[in-house]
């Protein structure tokens, strides 16, 4: 009897603690918790690195980024093995949920002394016609804040961070698919140039409304890989970029 | 002195003449079944051949992250050197585009690469061998219907002795025994194909054992053991205390091969990859049978953690404040976790391993349990390398082995350090 009352109560006891165990909610936004542990929507200084936001950033250009880390062309060890087991619908999703956050742009750092409204860099706004290397308005918008779904505005961000990304190109821990034309273009610049490029870039301030502009006023000088290698969904799901079937 | 160096050259004597005895076992040329491909059934076993390709894994070891499938190239580091992966594509230069049904079911079963090369065990030929003629011939079958990709891999940089193919006649003569599953009688059709593939295909036990000195199959077969290269504990399918299943229903063990969950917890690290890329597109009765063999395994007892000491209650105590502030959220305030979204930490035999290996990892690396045909949107855990030192990380691991009625070592910031990169 003894026992028996003890079964009842510790059955009971594990019905009521069973019961009080809440299910996770089943939300995008519970499920990509996990990112927000370094990626603050307006980017943040981490311990090893710096951690960009992803809030507000194109989704084309983010799911590229995810399937990058996934299939090891861009390296960072934990980005790698979070999304290596991930399917690309999913990540597709993840994108999708951080292009429709609202970003938040934290007003310029130190950008090594170059004035918020100082003339840019001639690749800025003009390229190296005999480089071949295209103006940086000419694929990131004429106001640098990126072009949906696939292009990344280029302010907001540190310096460093800047000139960092130039560094992966040349060394190839960045790479997009190809043509990567970015990782071309990168392997041209020298160190000098890049500096000036990321110095001016993290000098601007962005307004509180800025965002990615709608389309690009002439094509894109480019092939890009990056653009191409993915694709737009019409009909049910407009505007949703999805992964390209696989053969 | 002179003398001394007779028996001396007596004894290696010996000691060749018996390493040559053995050496035959492991190596007698075996009679080749004929193949059973022909143009009839051709289309049919291609078909068949991408399924067990699947369940063997092949792609896991034969290809890159981001690389071509079945293109080679992966490196597998090892005590003895790192391998790079062969192509596996029909490429004629590069891959097996020249190799017939006999030679690859030579490979699988023999360990034996074209004109007689002995592979390394790297290539779980210890436990293909196990595979039918039929079966193996539905992978070879399969294998040459895919584009073939032209890529020369690097050739493997092992260290010396082991970098000495011929000396692979001495380790297959000690632990390498030929032979197809045979079913046990007593057994059902449904046991019996569990261990096939478990044993054979599956080669579970390519992780789940501990290795000797020279890289072979030392314990107990599924007793447990760390990953070869990899900072990862696999933990024994024969043990209560680790990962035994005897007490799970069939259903539940199926349920955590095909999707990484279970109620009491979750497989994480090179199981998960494991489970991405091979188990979830098992069959439910392939499944099933798995489960069935593996809740059938004898199942050993566990031995007690020691007793803690005041330092040890002390690191557990201040692991307590890391788990509020960083675990609590998701794991509970009781560890009970959130059904099929984090898991449980109380009574989580994976977090009270002896090894504290997969319980540090996965604080350091965090992760997202795979994309699976039932769960394809699974959640995760953040990475706690850049926010936790060594000695928070030894801290918070030393609390929840310990808390809620867990009891296991606590951990040190050394260990913590040691865990590896991988």
């Amino acid at each position: 009897m003894k026992y028996f009352l003890l079964l009842v109560v510790s059955l009971v006891s594990h019905a009521v603690w069973a019961g009080a165990t809440p299910p996770a909610p089943d939300t995008i936004a519970e499920r990509v918790k996990p990112c927000l542990a370094c990626h603050s929507p307006g980017g943040r200084v981490g311990k090893d690195a710096y951690y960009p936001r992803l809030s507000g950033k194109p989704q084309g250009y983010l799911y590229n980024q995810l399937l990058n880390f996934k299939q090891a062309r861009r390296h960072s060890r934990p980005m790698n093995l979070l999304v290596e087991n991930l399917s690309d619908e999913y990540l597709a999703e993840i994108a999708a949920y951080f292009a429709a956050q609202p970003p938040r742009y934290v007003a310029p750092r130190d950008g090594a002394g170059v004035k918020p409204g100082a003339t840019p860099p001639p690749l800025l706004t003009q390229g190296d016609p005999a480089r071949k290397i295209p103006a940086c308005i000419a694929c990131h918008g004429k106001t640098l804040t990126g072009v949906v779904p696939h292009i990344p505005g280029l302010l907001g961000l540190p310096a460093d961070y800047i000139s960092a990304q130039f560094g992966a190109w040349k060394t190839g821990t960045r790479r997009a698919s190809e043509p990567d034309c970015m990782g071309g273009i990168a392997r041209q610049l020298d160190t000098t140039e890049v500096g000036a490029i990321a110095a001016w870039l993290a000098a601007q301030p962005l307004s509180s409304d800025a965002h990615a502009a709608d389309a690009l006023p002439e094509e894109l000088p480019l092939r890009c890989g990056s653009v191409t290698a993915t694709v737009k969904v019409t009909g049910k799901a407009a505007g949703k970029i999805m992964p390209k079937a696989r053969p | 002195m002179k003398r001394a160096l007779i028996v001396f050259a007596l004894m290696v004597a010996l000691l060749l003449a018996a390493l040559l005895a053995l050496a035959l076992r492991g190596n007698a040329e075996q009679a080749v079944p004929p193949s059973t491909l022909n143009a009839q059934n051709l289309p049919e076993k291609q078909l068949r051949g991408a399924y067990l390709a699947r369940a063997g894994n092949c792609l896991g070891c034969h290809s890159t992250q981001g690389g071509r499938a079945y293109a080679g190239g992966r490196e597998l580091p090892t005590p003895f050197g790192t391998f790079i992966t062969p192509n596996i594509t029909p490429d004629r230069d590069t891959g097996i585009g020249d190799w017939s049904a006999d030679d690859f079911w030579r490979a699988m079963h023999e360990g034996k690469g074209r004109e007689g090369r002995l592979l390394y065990p790297a290539f779980p030929y210890t436990e293909y061998t196990k595979v039918t003629r039929a079966d193996a011939d539905a992978i070879y079958a399969y294998l040459q219907t895919l584009p073939p990709a032209k890529n020369a891999v690097a050739a493997n940089r092992l260290d010396f002795p082991y970098n000495m193919r011929s000396l692979l006649y001495i380790w297959r003569g000690l632990y390498f025994k030929p032979g197809v599953y045979e079913p046990a009688e007593s057994e059902s059709a449904e046991w019996n194909r569990g261990a096939y593939l478990v044993q054979g295909l599956g080669h579970c036990n390519a992780c789940h054992v501990t290795r000797n000195a020279l890289g072979a199959a030392g314990g107990a077969a599924l007793g447990g053991g760390q990953v070869a290269g990899r900072s990862w504990y696999a933990p024994a399918l024969n043990s209560r205390s680790e990962a035994g299943s005897g007490a799970l229903s069939v259903d539940e063990i199926a349920r955590l091969l095909s999707t990484s969950l279970y109620n009491q917890g979750a497989a994480a690290g090179p199981m998960a990859e494991v489970i991405a890329q091979s188990l979830q597109h098992l069959t439910p009765e392939d499944l099933r049978s798995m489960a069935l063999y593996l809740k059938s395994l004898p199942e050993y007892g566990a031995s007690g953690a020691p007793p803690l000491s005041k330092e040890a209650r002390l690191r557990i105590d201040k692991g307590g404040k890391i788990y509020e502030q960083h675990c609590k959220d998701c794991h509970g305030e009781q560890g009970q976790g959130a059904p099929g979204a984090y898991p449980p930490l109380a009574d989580n035999r994976s977090v009270r391993l002896a090894s504290p290996l997969n319980a540090i990892r996965s604080v350091l690396d965090g992760g997202f349990a795979p994309s699976t045909v039932n769960n394809p949107r699974p959640y995760g855990m953040p990475p706690f390398a850049h926010t936790l030192n060594n000695e928070e990380v030894a801290q918070v691991v030393s609390y929840i082995r310990n808390a809620w009625g867990n009891h296991a070592s606590v951990v040190t910031a050394v260990q913590v350090d040691k865990s590896g990169s991988d």
